[in-house]
């Protein structure tokens, strides 16, 4: 390891990036919540293309709202789930900077379904992050198109019932099917292996979008402690035993070109 | 001088739109306000400016949210149903405070209603539409001259309240094909938008901005007690300084009409037919639908003047014309039950108005 890549690592793993801001009034996210681990990977992809002045980030009503206080960036917080649309105009105005979503399951991939076809019809040049925590996390732990089957929530109390409920909802294969879709991926934070293989597919969003290629996308399976019931330990192990054989990460889509 | 045409008024909100500076228009089919968004596909692109066929009006307002909060000049049109989806968000940009126009062409309802027109959008206008405690300025064009011009004035309003403003047209105003002079309307100066989203690096002082309409947490105000004081103040001031109305033959009168958008032109019509039998009647005719000039019609109510509103719905403008008169005279009413014919085709017409007026008398 080179002496320079050797202090990369050291500010990695013990630094802070200059984008994250440093919490004063307590911190809002609860106890082995991976959410707010996004903004530090967000944070340090834009921090290493020296783009945290010229982006702007959009966030969703939902614990993704969060990410607001943690990222020295731009931001506009939206109505619940149309973050694709102020992003669409945002990009418009601001061709040339970063446009970037964080939302949840649900804001996405339920009450934001209007907005993101919208987006991924029209071949909006954003990226969107989506934040799979497999529940509604603000509202108490409801039940997501993301709920696996079987998956205790406070809306199925006995269980996701395929009958009643259907099956949970494969975001990055789906968006990847889309012609206007330039990138579409999904990674996990469950460990520092899946955490520096995030980091690079959120880099690769935004370097597609940079490009001017098409929409990109990244779907992040996140632990909601809280909403499980789970301990943050124990999180973990859901992630790996359940999410992973039914969300499996990697990279769906990645074109240089749309056609 | 500007430049003349011969235009409709949908088309005239386009050129009223653009010569005010409007950079951006999101808009999503429904009729009667096709002119409008097809105006905008065809003329904003060679102007270099921005147009977006949305998904839907979810969309059309959310995209407006996402422009206003960039600081630059962007507009939306859509027809009752229309602007009945875009309430949330228009209740998170009076929060956010964010400057906008949003033009509703009226038609009928309740429901998907019929395609042609009627003014039964007046509470939701005036009331803000959404939930929570707001209100926007809502101009109402009863000329395609005035579709041009309130436009303009809107984006004004808008800039000076840093809130959304409202252009409420009906279906007949819309269609209505006038001479139209486009000319640039001075209003005066208004502050810079230092608060605008546009990355960092395009602020002087390099420092983040967010646009918000949540809670404690993240908030521009030291409490929601704050915000709400702070809203609070803006209604009064739009209260105080932006209302718009014109007074015809209202000196003298005995009867005064009340009426709106197309239904004042048919009103002013009854009034010159009553005039010429002598009978003292007069029109006020709102430009603003909110603020409402509830002052100058409680004191020609105290004067003993009686009332007559005019209006293409079951009856909304006139509860708030029985409000101001605070039960001192009569408020009589013309309603959509009075068209010359059942269908949707129908109209409120002068003859009819006129009737009104001499059984009043
Ligand atoms: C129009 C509207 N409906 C419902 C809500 C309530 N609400 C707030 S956040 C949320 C769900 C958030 O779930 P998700 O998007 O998965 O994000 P998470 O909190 O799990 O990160 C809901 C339903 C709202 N704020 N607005
Ligand atoms: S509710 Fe879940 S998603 Fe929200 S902060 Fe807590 S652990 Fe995180
Ligand atoms: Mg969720």
């Amino acid at each position: 390891m080179s002496e320079e890549a050797k202090v990369v690592t050291k500010q990695r793993v013990a630094g802070r990036p200059k984008l994250l801001v440093r919490q004063t009034a307590g911190f809002v996210y609860c106890p082995g919540c991976h959410e707010p681990i996004t903004a530090r990977a967000i944070a340090e992809v834009l921090e290493e293309a020296g783009m945290g002045d010229r982006t702007i980030g959009v966030f969703d009503i939902g614990c993704s709202s969060f990410l607001l206080g943690l990222l020295d960036i731009d931001a506009v917080l939206t109505p619940h789930g149309r973050p694709p649309d102020m992003a669409t105009a945002v990009k418009r105005i601001y061709p040339d900077n970063i446009v970037f979503t964080v939302q949840g399951d649900g804001g996405l991939l339920s009450i934001g379904a209007d907005p993101l076809l919208g987006a991924l019809t029209r071949a909006e040049k954003i990226t969107i992050i989506m934040l799979n925590n497999a529940v509604y996390g603000t509202t108490g732990g409801q039940m997501a198109p993301t709920s696996l089957v079987g998956q205790k929530t406070t809306t199925t109390p006995q269980g996701r019932d395929v009958i009643r409920t259907g099956f949970p909802t494969h975001a990055a294969e789906m968006i990847s099917t889309f012609k206007g879709t330039a990138y579409s991926a999904r990674g996990a934070f469950n460990n520092p292996y899946n955490y520096e293989r995030t980091r690079g597919y959120i880099k690769t969003a935004f370097q597609k979008q940079m490009d001017k290629v098409g929409l990109s996308f990244v779907e992040i399976l996140c632990a909601c402690p809280a909403n499980w019931r789970l301990s943050p330990e124990d999180s973990l192990k859901w992630i790996e035993e359940k999410m992973l054989p039914e969300f499996p990460l990697g990279e769906f889509k990645s074109v240089d070109k749309i056609e | 001088m500007g430049e003349r045409m011969f235009i409709e008024g949908n088309v005239a909100i386009g050129w009223g739109a653009a010569t005010a500076g409007c950079q951006a228009f999101f808009g999503y089919p429904i009729t009667p306000q096709n002119e409008i968004t097809e105006w905008f596909a065809r003329e904003f692109p060679k102007m270099g400016r921005i147009f977006v066929q949305t998904q839907s009006e979810l969309g059309s307002i959310n995209m407006l949210y996402g422009a206003a909060a960039t600081g630059i000049r962007a507009m939306t049109s859509t027809s009752s149903p229309g602007w009945s989806l875009m309430q949330e968000t228009m209740s998170d940009m009076a929060n956010a405070e964010l400057p906008c126009v949003i033009v509703d062409v009226q038609r009928g309802g309740p429901g998907a209603g019929p395609i042609r027109h009627a003014q039964g959008d007046y509470f939701q206008c005036t009331r803000g539409g959404g939930h929570g405690d707001y209100r926007n300025i809502v101009l109402v064009p009863a000329s395609t001259q005035e579709c041009c011009d309130l436009v303009q004035l809107a984006f004004y309003l808008a800039d000076k309240y840093r809130n959304p403003v409202l252009v409420m047209s009906d279906a007949i105003i819309g269609r209505l094909r006038e001479t139209v002079e486009v000319e640039k309307i001075e209003f005066g100066s208004l502050p810079d938008k230092e608060w605008a989203v546009k990355g960092k690096a395009n602020h002087r002082d390099g420092k983040r901005r967010l646009v918000e309409h949540g809670g404690d947490l993240f908030a521009r105000y030291p409490s929601y007690r704050a915000l709400l004081q702070s809203l609070e103040q803006k209604i009064k001031q739009m209260q105080e300084s932006e209302l718009r109305y014109e007074a015809y033959k209202t000196e003298e009168a005995e009867l005064i009409l009340i009426a709106h958008g197309y239904t004042a032109r048919v009103a002013k019509e009854a009034v010159n037919m009553a005039r010429a039998e002598g009978i003292k009647a007069g029109l006020i005719r709102l430009i603003t639908a909110w603020p409402f000039p509830c002052q100058i019609i409680r004191e020609k109510a105290y004067q003993g003047c009686g009332f007559l509103v005019v209006e293409d719905c079951l009856g909304q403008v006139v509860e708030d014309v029985r409000s101001a008169v605070e039960g001192r005279t009569e408020v009589h009413l013309v309603s959509i039950l009075d068209r010359h014919i059942p269908t949707d085709g129908g109209m409120i017409l002068p003859d009819k108005v006129f009737d009104k007026i001499k059984e009043i008398q």
